[in-house]
């Protein structure tokens, strides 16, 4: 049946945020046909705009559904976001300011950009700008899955050609808005979904403790085994280590996707970053409040609700939150929070296929297919990617299984901290070899795509170090060979013949 | 370009600052310290509070550092 009220409610918002899309063309007018005002919207985001970028960029729609989802399902452990987004913004202060000056002073528009400048090795860019690709593409896929969730959780069969055509429908507005647009359009937008996330957070946070009778009557509804980690068993480190570097790794992971130094990238300088990094923690605490939210679904009981049994078993977890809303909001409220979740996958996947638009055109089609290529034709291409890269993820969704999805975003984590060593080290030493730090790169991905598949690809690996058993995040383990080789090689090849003349910066280039 | 003429002056590094930000890391990975329920504060479990309140103290921390770094006459 479907929830008219929540629905028309939806639909409203939709069409707002597609409009202020269309019209975010004419904000702070750029030329359009260049590449860094397309895709970076001329570098000139100051530190509100910026906020909300940023904020509506790595707070993805998928990580509302998601987090809550797990917290439901696993209980504690689901929690490893909240340290993850504690560690985030003191590497974002220290760290990302230099690759912004570097980016400004070089016209460097993606992370390869700077690798191909500072190592001047076209393959090890290579590297980075299909890593970037790989790791993003699942990312934009699983944006999707939380529009599948919302819109059936409003009543509307997802199943099936016709039930896929809402879904295209909702595609084909982002494509467009992100073609005449460029990224000032998901900026634009992202200020109209934060507001409705902040609003739909509030009001969980605040009215569902009332209906519950306090949060102490809530966390007393949930069982004891998800109310904390598990004591790790002799000779193992156990959940211990598995919370802390699922937490530390996807921490230094988190930056290096393309979007997230798109968004960096765009901002009017580096002190905007700064401030950003002390600024965007308050999307953190809506995040923690957030995973919360899972708890309240346990409290109130939504998974033995008999209205609510269809929707479990179409989208397993994923539907605790929909559910919650639906049994403790009236309707027209409903519409408001669906669309904060549908609208909060729209931005992200907008910034992400701009991202992976400016990372293929830059580094794979200027510096491999058309070099002579004119910034015009540049841009063009850029948006024309863009346009492959959505209707790629739709085809994704709708051809490979959910899981396969979720295995792929798991391995873009691992893959994508692999350009750690190049990206974040090259920012402050140029003491690695450009091809130590690919045969590293590879090792690093190697190792860690074949330890994921070792372990059915769970995220962690039980690594065995001095007789005690340590389950590590893949990311983080396969960073640290990746690191050993890069630097060990880099000794020997520096010792036969160095590169660093290639450099191309000059250390004032980072201040 | 930017309506503020100090914006793209370079922040000062004040080493000793930046050391401040190791804090959280610490706090946060060190989990055994935190994985118990006592003490709640108005019913939530020390878990879940405490984890809630570094995500305020990073960020004050890193508010610290910026000022002393943009301090007038250190390029602010």
């Amino acid at each position: 049946m479907i929830n008219w009220t929540a629905l028309i409610v939806f639909v409203l918002l939709f069409g707002l945020v597609t409009w202020i899309g269309f019209i975010a063309a004419h904000w702070r007018r750029g030329d359009l046909t260049m590449l860094h005002e397309w895709g970076l919207g001329g570098r000139r985001f100051g530190t509100i705009v910026t906020w909300f970028l940023i904020g509506g960029d790595l707070y993805t729609a998928y990580t509302f559904i998601a987090v809550p989802a797990l917290m439901f399902g696993a209980g504690a452990i689901a929690f490893f976001a909240v340290p993850y987004t504690v560690m985030i913004y003191p590497i974002l202060y220290i760290v990302f300011p230099r690759l912004w000056s570097v980016a400004r002073k070089h016209g460097y528009v993606t992370s390869a950009d700077f690798v191909r400048g500072r190592f001047g090795n076209r393959w090890l860019a290579l590297a980075i700008a299909c890593t970037g690709i790989l790791a993003t593409m699942p990312y934009i896929a699983l944006q999707l899955v939380g529009i599948q969730v919302v819109l059936g959780a409003m009543g509307i069969e997802t199943g099936g050609l016709s039930g896929d055509l809402p879904l295209v429908i909702a595609f084909v507005i982002l494509a467009a808005f992100t073609y005449t647009s460029g990224l000032r359009a998901p900026a634009m937008i992202a200020i109209v979904k934060d507001l409705l996330i902040y609003i739909t957070v509030i009001a969980a946070i605040i009215v569902v403790p009332l209906h519950l009778g306090g949060y102490g009557k809530m966390f007393a509804a949930i069982p004891p085994a998800k109310l904390l980690l598990a004591a790790p068993p002799a000779g193992s480190l156990g959940s211990f280590s598995t919370y802390a570097t699922l937490a530390l790794g996807s921490a230094l992971a988190l930056f290096l996707y393309p979007h997230s130094i798109t968004g960096i990238l765009s901002s009017s300088s580096a002190r905007v970053v700064r401030r950003n990094a002390a600024a965007l923690p308050a999307y953190s605490l809506m995040l923690g409040l957030l995973a919360l939210v899972g708890f309240m679904a346990i409290a109130v009981g939504v998974q033995s609700m008999p209205e609510f049994t269809a929707g479990f078993k179409a989208y397993s977890n994923n539907f605790a939150v929909p559910a919650l809303f639906l049994a403790i909001f009236p309707s027209w409220f409903v519409g408001v929070a669906f669309a904060a979740i549908a609208i909060g996958a729209l931005v992200p996947a907008a910034i992400m296929s701009i991202a992976t638009a400016n990372t293929f055109t830059r580094n794979i089609y200027r510096e491999f297919i058309n070099p002579a290529c004119t910034n015009v034709q540049e841009s063009q291409m850029a948006k024309i990617v863009s346009l492959v890269i959505k209707a790629g993820a739709l085809v994704f969704i709708f051809v490979i299984p959910f899981q396969f999805a979720l295995y792929l975003q798991l391995l873009g984590g691992v893959w994508i901290i692999q350009t750690l060593p190049a990206v974040i080290l090259g920012l402050y030493t140029r003491l690695l070899n450009g091809w130590a730090l690919l045969i590293g790169w590879a090792s690093g991905f190697c190792l860690g795509t074949w330890m994921a598949a070792s372990v059915n690809f769970a995220p962690v690996y039980p690594l065995h170090i001095f007789g005690t058993t340590v389950p590590c995040y893949i990311a983080l383990a396969s960073l640290v060979v990746n690191v050993v080789v890069a630097a060990v090689l880099s000794l020997v090849l520096n010792a036969v013949s160095s590169d660093r003349h290639k450099d191309v910066t000059v250390a004032s280039d980072y201040a | 370009m930017s309506a503020r003429p100090d914006e793209h002056l370079p922040a000062r590094p004040v080493a000793w600052a930046r050391l401040l930000l190791l804090i959280p890391f610490v706090a946060v990975l060190w989990v055994p310290f935190y994985n118990r329920i006592e003490p709640t504060w108005s019913g939530i479990p020390f878990f879940y509070w405490y984890q809630l309140l570094w995500i305020i103290l990073s960020a004050a921390i890193i508010a610290v550092v910026y000022r002393l770094e943009h301090r007038a006459g250190h390029g602010a």
